[in-house]
């Protein structure tokens, strides 16, 4: 069984007169702890992906299915309900928020979850343990690091123990030894049994995992676990 | 939904906290407002509370009758008058009184002398009647009973205000003062009853009325004043309507013809009083709807810049799982609660304004602040808040959440 299923998905925008196709057509599956990497060029269409993947987007055609749910059909409240239960998101600018500390960052998600603020804390604070920034729960994300904030990042997507960790770009803003030590955390997470979609156009990164689908042109151009396309449901 | 409204009241405590001064000067108009509104409110009704208590204690159903004499005719030398038959006719013949005395004024000078001591007061010709009908009571001694007025005894009961002008001692019975060239005992002085707008209810002298007219002479053109107190449940305007139709068929007054009289009421002067005091509260609404009006727009273009700022903010949030009503319920609380802390600041404000204005007037009653307008205020900046909040609100918890993500 998988655990995204994608078919025949289409995303068709209207630039003036002309029809920009970001997605035109695509099929995958996705199994639960893969560690998939889309790659491309930019304007192959793997951000519009991602954000389809995420459900913060919404296809113009085809079928999309999550952990079993039709997506499609989602209204925006049970949308952000999928996107809080299912979706860890992981963005190359952090995107933290300003004036809350790592702690009450990471407590964010749980809040739209009605979770008591005693167990938000336990639980912020030990995903914050998990990706080693367990002295710092207290800063303000302007006093960390690139690396530290996207850290922070992870721990809010884990937090909510999410079916899939959506990373977009996670290591675009970061130096290449502090990208390094955020690919082992992915590489350790994926161990730990996350399922982790990662999106990037450097090589280094895709090679850390396990299937690479390189897309083009609003189409995937290459899979190398092709076979999974012809799974049955 | 509590937990919803707990949460978002938290961070728009924080969102408030964390822009101190933009919060502020958001709110100041709101500030200014309900700040303008207390002050004057508390100093109008400590005004009220108090003339409302010194009416009481005026005898609030207590009815005066005097005459009036048209401006045209009082250049003819015409002057209307009441006399003592007008007394006596009302005495027999209106329904509903309790208590009816005449009161002669002193005609020309109102000298008081006491040993070398000189006073000017006001000196009343009138009844025992007249203590019931105004509420003055003597403090020492009596006040003048039925037989001084029948053997037109020469006694006088003083205010505290002539006690203390004439330099009499503490306990004045017994002593002597000049009126008019005759010597009157004093029997009794009457409770202190403080002042009205400065004027003091304590600087007059008492005599019985038929002393008072032996002493004012030539009797047929004594014109005096007739106070009377209703009995109990009797209607205030039916006996004033008696009371006309008494006077004008005593009078001879043709239909058609004016008054020679006046009939006052400690009603109409009350309502006099409160339709003052009703127009400046409807004229200070008004200028207060306008600044709440004013403040509110204040508060709603500052939550406008707000969600334009926060745009990525609100994407954040939406993309990690926040719904509509968590948006929407975020910035409503924080437009209504900067609104609500406004109206706080005002309100605090505004009572030390009123406390100011209210002590630094000499004989000025105090402040006072009713419970209604503390809730008005509060309850008014609050909606303010809620109904200018909404827009802004509805904007953001609209955004798309790619849009907003994107958003730069």
């Amino acid at each position: 069984m998988s655990l995204i299923r994608l078919h025949n998905i289409k995303k068709y925008y209207e630039m003036g007169s002309q029809v920009v196709k970001a997605l035109d057509g695509i099929d995958v599956s996705i199994s639960p702890n893969e560690y998939v990497a889309f790659i491309g060029s930019s304007g192959s269409g793997k951000s519009t992906m991602l954000n389809i993947l995420g459900c913060l987007d919404s296809p113009t055609e085809g079928s999309y299915h999550l952990n079993g749910t039709n997506v499609e059909s989602l209204s925006q409240n049970e949308l952000s309900e999928v996107r809080n239960r299912e979706i860890g998101f992981i963005f190359q600018s952090f995107n933290l928020l300003p004036r809350a500390n790592a702690l009450q960052n990471v407590m964010q998600p749980l809040v739209y979850r009605a979770i008591g603020r005693t167990e938000r804390k336990r639980l912020a604070s030990e995903a914050l343990h998990r990706v080693g920034l367990g002295s710092r729960m207290d800063h303000l994300p302007n006093q960390l690091s690139g690396g530290q904030r996207q850290r922070v990042a992870i721990a809010r997507a884990l937090v909510t123990e999410p079916s899939i960790l959506l990373a977009d770009e996670p290591t675009g803003n970061l130096d290449s030894r502090t990208s390094i030590e955020i690919m082992q955390l992915f590489d350790e997470l994926h161990s730990e049994g996350h399922t982790l979609i990662i999106v990037t156009h450097e090589d280094e990164i895709a090679e850390h995992c396990h299937r690479v689908i390189e897309m083009k042109d609003g189409r995937i151009h290459k899979d190398d676990h092709a076979e999974q396309l012809v799974e049955p449901a | 939904m509590f937990f919803v409204l707990m949460e978002s009241t938290r961070s728009a405590l924080s969102s408030i906290w964390a822009h101190g001064l933009r919060s502020f000067l958001t709110t100041l108009g709101i500030v200014i407002g309900v700040a303008s509104v207390i002050a004057v409110v508390s100093v109008t009704q400590g005004m009220s509370a108090f003339i409302g208590e010194t009416f009481a204690s005026l005898g609030s159903n207590s009815i005066t009758i005097g005459s009036y004499t048209p401006y045209q005719d009082r250049l003819k030398g015409n002057f209307a008058r009441l006399t003592s038959d007008d007394l006596n006719m009302l005495e027999a013949r209106a329904d509903g009184i309790a208590y009816i005395t005449p009161i002669l004024f002193a005609p020309r000078s109102s000298q008081i002398k006491y040993g070398s001591q000189t006073a000017f007061s006001q000196i009343l010709g009138t009844t025992y009647a007249f203590q019931d009908i105004t509420a003055n009571y003597p403090q020492v001694g009596r006040f003048l009973a039925p037989s001084d007025n029948d053997t037109r005894r020469r006694i006088a009961v003083i205010g505290a205000k002539v006690r203390e002008n004439l330099n009499l001692p503490e306990n004045p019975l017994n002593e002597y003062v000049e009126l008019g060239g005759e010597w009157f005992k004093v029997v009794g002085l009457l409770e202190e009853k403080g002042e009205i707008m400065g004027n003091s209810q304590d600087d007059m002298v008492l005599v019985p009325y038929s002393t008072m007219q032996s002493i004012v002479g030539n009797q047929t053109r004594t014109d005096i004043q007739i106070q009377m107190g209703l009995s109990e449940g009797a209607d205030v305007d039916t006996v004033v309507q008696q009371v006309t139709t008494l006077l004008r068929s005593a009078h001879n007054l043709e239909p058609g013809d004016e008054d020679d009289f006046r009939v006052q009421t400690a009603e109409q002067l009350m309502e006099t009083f409160d339709e003052i005091i009703g127009m400046v509260t409807v004229v200070i609404g008004g200028i207060v709807g306008i600044s709440l009006l004013v403040g509110g727009i204040g508060i709603m273009n500052i939550m406008l810049v707000s969600v334009t700022e926060r745009t990525r903010e609100i994407g954040i949030c939406k993309a990690i799982g926040a719904k509509r009503h968590h948006i929407l319920a975020q910035f409503l609380i924080e437009a209504a609660l900067l609104s609500l802390l406004g109206g706080i600041i005002g309100l605090a404000l505004g009572f030390g304004l009123g406390t100011l204005i209210s002590s630094n007037i000499p004989d000025f009653p105090p402040a006072v602040i009713p419970m209604w307008a503390v809730a008005l205020s509060l309850g008014f900046s609050g909606f303010v808040g809620v109904l200018f909040g909404i827009l802004p609100a509805a904007k953001a918890a609209n955004l798309d959440p790619i849009d907003a993500l994107r958003y730069e």
